[in-house]
């Protein structure tokens, strides 16, 4: 009965407020982001200031000064550097490693399903914390990999305090993150494939390399890229891992883009520096991110297109 | 079906255990560690036998750490309920907040909709520090530093893209006619979405729910850069806490297997939701 008086009340108004309806449902979400598009803003307009939080005083605009000594400052090379190898080394052994664990797991069988979530904890790790874990094992007293280390003859194997393996040490934490955020997203391609081509390819004999080759690996070929990309956008902002490991350190081995821009503004107080930083590093991912979203959209497309 | 040889077989064997190994065995080893006092995790050779203890575990609850120093004072399970308090309000008012848009977006085209919709998914892979530096001297001014409000606020640049991608693929995935039944059956566009569309996508919004609880509970450079000690959650809490239980690893360890444990136990119940979830509902699983 109360529906019946509802129902009737809000019909009139709706006819009312149609065109404006959908903005109205967006506008909450819309409004909670413009606070933080305003910071966006201001970031960009620190970015061509001078400005130290410990000389407020000398704050002036200086518009494009700080991007222009980055061309000098070697500092800022190593930054790219460190960056660019840490993003192309998880994201290359991670797909290597996620395609091959995919393509074991690929038959669904009550094992593998098993396997599948199990591996997944290891993603739901908060990847601060997989850093600590790792710290812990890596420990030159009493760590379970250290003493792994000396087993096969590694006699003080520093990992993480050690420039020259702080990077692959890092790398290790990254790889056992996120690999199978890879390797579900391939399983779940893997799986979706049509049977068809495969069971033709068999009955005539065709040799399985070449149908890795020439069949999967093709078809296959948009959650690659996708899963690709999207590693490479977050790989290329990795912050949490390295920041709980070392900081950055030893040195500046591992300072990557945020973690670099984060010791400049809380360090050295440096905020035009800083934010010049992370506008470099936001054009990076602003570009890998506009290539992703087509390659997603298209994939979403598809994938829905089936129901 | 394709024949497998027994060399292959064995093969895919070791292959399939060295993966095991390599993913499970952090997990499993600092679990042994969390029971274990700082002299049976110092052996060397280390060791999987050993006498299990709770002291780890009790002294993190209890909030008295023995330290080398003396008893010392350190709230963990403070950040646990930070943790859990800063997730599970972010997620609701994500939800609150993205739902309905996730509805406008799947079902009433309107102009602008598909830039408004990818502006808010842009947010999921700027750089985090680029709008957090400016919005501590922000906070600062408008009295939101180091609140509850404030945090919750900023966790929605991961929860509501989150949210508003998945749920707005079950949106999409019901058939459109249903609700236009029940709407020419006379009835107003919100009993439609309530009767309707809201209990047809459930699953998805609750699946997009532990989704974002999971991510927001994971969280670390927001807490890091905007929450002082009283407001950080345990993923920030953590690192605190080894550098003043300094070399209590047992402790440590508990801290770890404290904090992680709600996530894998979240995980393994929405398991079947994850890959959906990962893709921003581009893939299903």
């Amino acid at each position: 009965m109360t529906d019946a008086v509802l129902d009737r009340v809000p019909r009139r108004r709706v006819r009312i407020s149609r065109k404006a309806l959908p903005y109205l449902l967006s506008l909450p979400a819309l409004l909670a982001c413009i606070g933080i598009l305003i910071p966006f803003f201001t970031a960009v307009a620190y970015s061509l200031q001078r400005y130290r939080l410990s000389q407020p005083w000398a704050r002036k605009w200086n518009w494009g000064e700080n991007y222009l000594n980055f061309l000098s400052d070697p500092s800022f090379w190593n930054t790219l550097q460190v960056s660019m190898t840490y993003a192309f080394l998880t994201v290359g052994i991670e797909l290597l490693l996620g395609l091959g664990i995919a393509l074991l797991l690929q038959r669904r069988t009550r094992f593998n399903n098993f396997v599948s979530i199990m591996l997944l904890m290891p993603l739901m790790t908060a990847p601060a914390l997989a850093s600590l874990m790792w710290k812990l094992m890596t420990n030159p007293g009493f760590g379970i990999l250290s003493y792994f280390a000396t087993l096969i003859g590694i006699e003080d194997f520093r990992w993480a305090s050690d420039p020259s393996t702080a990077m692959l040490t890092v790398v290790l934490v990254d790889v056992w993150v996120y690999t199978p955020f890879i390797m579900i997203l391939l399983l779940a391609g893997l799986r979706s494939l049509p049977r068809q081509p495969f069971e033709a390819a068999a009955l005539d004999g065709v040799p399985r390399l070449f149908v890795f080759w020439r069949i999967t690996l093709p078809m296959l070929t948009p959650f690659l890229l996708t899963a690709t990309l999207f590693r490479m956008i977050e790989s290329i902002q990795q912050f949490d891992i390295i920041y709980a490991m070392t900081q950055g350190g030893p040195g500046d081995k591992l300072t990557v883009f945020q973690v670099e821009a984060y010791l400049n503004f809380f360090q050295s107080t440096n905020v035009g520096r800083s934010a010049a930083l992370l506008m470099i590093l936001w054009v990076i991912t602003y570009l890998l991110s506009n290539i992703f979203v087509k390659n997603w959209l298209r994939l979403r497309e598809k994938q829905r297109g089936a129901i | 079906m394709i024949t497998i040889s027994p060399i292959e077989r064995i093969l895919r064997g070791i292959a399939i255990t060295l993966v095991i190994l390599f993913f499970m065995f952090p997990i499993f080893w600092i679990f042994l560690m969390s029971f274990q006092t700082n002299e049976t995790i110092l052996r060397v050779p280390p060791s999987i036998v050993f006498e299990p203890t709770m002291s780890n575990y009790s002294a993190l609850i209890t909030g008295k750490l023995e330290t080398n120093a003396g008893l010392l004072e350190f709230e963990f399970m403070r950040n646990l309920w930070n943790s859990f308090f800063l997730s599970v309000s972010s997620v609701a008012v994500g939800l609150l907040l993205g739902v309905p848009a996730a509805y406008a977006f799947a079902r009433l085209k309107f102009r602008g909709s598909e830039d408004i919709a990818f502006t808010l998914l842009s947010f999921r892979f700027a750089p985090p520090l680029l709008v957090l530096l400016p919005l501590t001297i922000y906070f600062q001014q408008i009295g939101l530093a180091n609140t509850y409000v404030g945090l919750i606020w900023v966790y929605q640049l991961i929860v509501l893209p989150l949210i508003l991608w998945i749920v707005r693929g079950y949106f999409e995935d019901i058939p459109a006619d249903v609700e236009h039944a029940y709407r020419i059956a006379g009835h107003s566009w919100a009993a439609t979405f309530r009767k309707i569309a809201l209990p047809l996508a459930g699953p998805g919004i609750a699946a997009a729910g532990l989704l974002a609880f999971i991510f927001a509970w994971n969280n670390f450079i927001f807490a890091l850069v905007l929450a002082s000690a009283d407001k950080q959650p345990v993923t920030v809490g953590a690192l605190a806490f080894v550098t003043a239980s300094g070399i209590q690893y047992g402790q440590i360890a508990a801290a770890i297997v404290l904090s992680i444990t709600p996530t894998l136990l979240l995980a393994l119940y929405a398991q079947r939701y994850l890959v959906e979830g990962l893709s921003l509902g581009a893939v299903k699983g």
